[in-house]
């Protein structure tokens, strides 16, 4: 057997997996062209070992190490993803730019600034409401503004979030 | 090794069922990442994985070959397809399985394909071996594995635990961890939510009462810590 023809074969699947991992936009497919790299470097393992005769079968015991870890990255691929989809109500990897800049897409421009527009305009209105609710109760005491302001605004920038986010998707 | 290299014009007839194993698993992996439908992908996967266990086979590698099949074929294609399930995924056709950069994605894999290639090519030219039967039996993988690779099997068999408790924790969704901060932000943040131990809803609903919201949190925090309320712990969390 020629050792090319396993080289070849591997090399194509992997070229197949990359072009699956970039080109696709469900998560579970991402996750199969993943599967697909994960064989072709599986066939040049076997490949190669059959090739140099190893004594201590290096490359075959290798093979199932990398299935045993590939099976434990599918499972945790797929509780990350149902954990996304229950959260987002999508897979789709192209609506996940949530870590992403903010600079370079029209779609995702308009809500960070939004988030920030709120973020110093609602600590301004927090203490401007503060005081003309202040009055009435009439007890005012020194620490109780100056913490207050703090924990609401960052109750509601936390809290606006998600929501917003989820209301984008 | 690759003393009297055959040609490569008189393939023999492992090379040729090699080959055409080969063939088979391209093309299915390529329909894998070009098909419209989902369940097909992943049923395209079972038959390139099939493909790819023939080939261990071929190459002498029998005990790998019963491992593909039970683990990728058995396990992870259900796997997949359960997750296929779960997220409620369209069953016919759907047009927007592909992202837009799909041309430039396939240029970058053209051009992985060809790298890799001519760079096998030129460098494994040469390299020919005779397949001995018998060399990848479950036997002699058992005994390197127990003897030799002891080390990596038992902290694989922790990772795969590791895995398998990051796995359940991460799909159940009664464990009290890190759900409550969510919910009781989206109650805050609603108007209408009614919630009385959480401060930013107290504030935003009712000014009145929002005098003394500090106090309220720390008469919560300090007088029933067993009450379980989230909201005190994130205002003083954060």
């Amino acid at each position: 057997m020629h050792i090319v023809y396993p080289a070849v074969v591997s090399a194509l699947l992997f070229s197949v997996g990359v072009y699956g991992v970039l080109a696709r936009r469900n998560t579970i497919l991402v996750l199969m062209s993943v599967e697909l790299m994960l064989n072709a470097v599986n066939l040049n393992l076997v490949a190669f070992d059959v090739w140099l005769g190893d004594r201590l079968h290096s490359g075959q015991v290798l093979t199932l190490f990398v299935i045993v870890i590939a099976a434990a990255e599918v499972g945790l691929g797929l509780a990350i993803v149902l954990a996304l989809y229950r959260n987002r109500r999508t897979v789709d990897i192209d609506h996940l730019r949530d870590l992403s800049e903010p600079l370079d897409e029209p779609s995702t421009a308009p809500a960070p600034p939004n988030t920030s527009a709120d973020h110093p305009a609602s600590s301004p209105e927090a203490p401007a409401d503060e005081p003309s609710s202040r009055p009435a109760p009439a007890d005012p005491p020194a620490e109780a503004p100056s913490s207050s302001p703090t924990a609401p605004v960052r109750g509601q920038a936390g809290s606006e979030h998600p929501i917003k986010r989820g209301g984008r998707l | 090794m690759t003393e009297a290299v055959p040609s490569y014009l008189s393939p023999t007839g492992q090379e040729i069922v090699f080959l055409l194993l080969g063939a088979v698993a391209v093309g299915s992996a390529l329909l894998v990442v070009t098909t419209r439908q989902l369940v097909h992908a992943a049923l395209w996967l079972v038959v390139c994985f099939g493909a790819l266990a023939g080939g261990y086979l071929v190459l002498t590698a029998e005990f790998v070959a019963w491992v593909q099949v039970l683990i990728y074929v058995g396990a992870v294609v259900v796997l997949l397809l359960f997750g296929i399930m779960l997220t409620r995924a369209p069953i016919g056709r759907s047009a927007d399985l592909d992202s837009g950069n799909r041309l430039v994605s396939a240029l970058v894999a053209v051009a992985t394909a060809v790298v890799l290639v001519i760079v096998v090519i030129d460098g494994f030219r040469t390299a020919y071996t005779p397949l001995r039967p018998g060399s990848g039996a479950a036997k002699e993988l058992g005994a390197s594995v127990f003897a030799t690779w002891v080390l990596p099997f038992e902290a694989l068999s922790v990772l795969l635990l590791a895995a398998l408790i990051g796995a359940i924790v991460l799909s159940r969704t009664d464990i009290p961890g890190a759900p409550p901060p969510d919910r009781a932000g989206g109650n805050g943040n609603s108007p209408d939510a009614h919630t009385g131990a959480n401060p930013p809803s107290a504030e935003d609903t009712s000014p009145s009462t929002a005098a003394s919201p500090a106090p309220r949190t720390r008469d919560n925090a300090v007088s029933d810590p067993t009450g379980g309320n989230p909201p005190p712990d994130q205002t003083g969390g954060l």
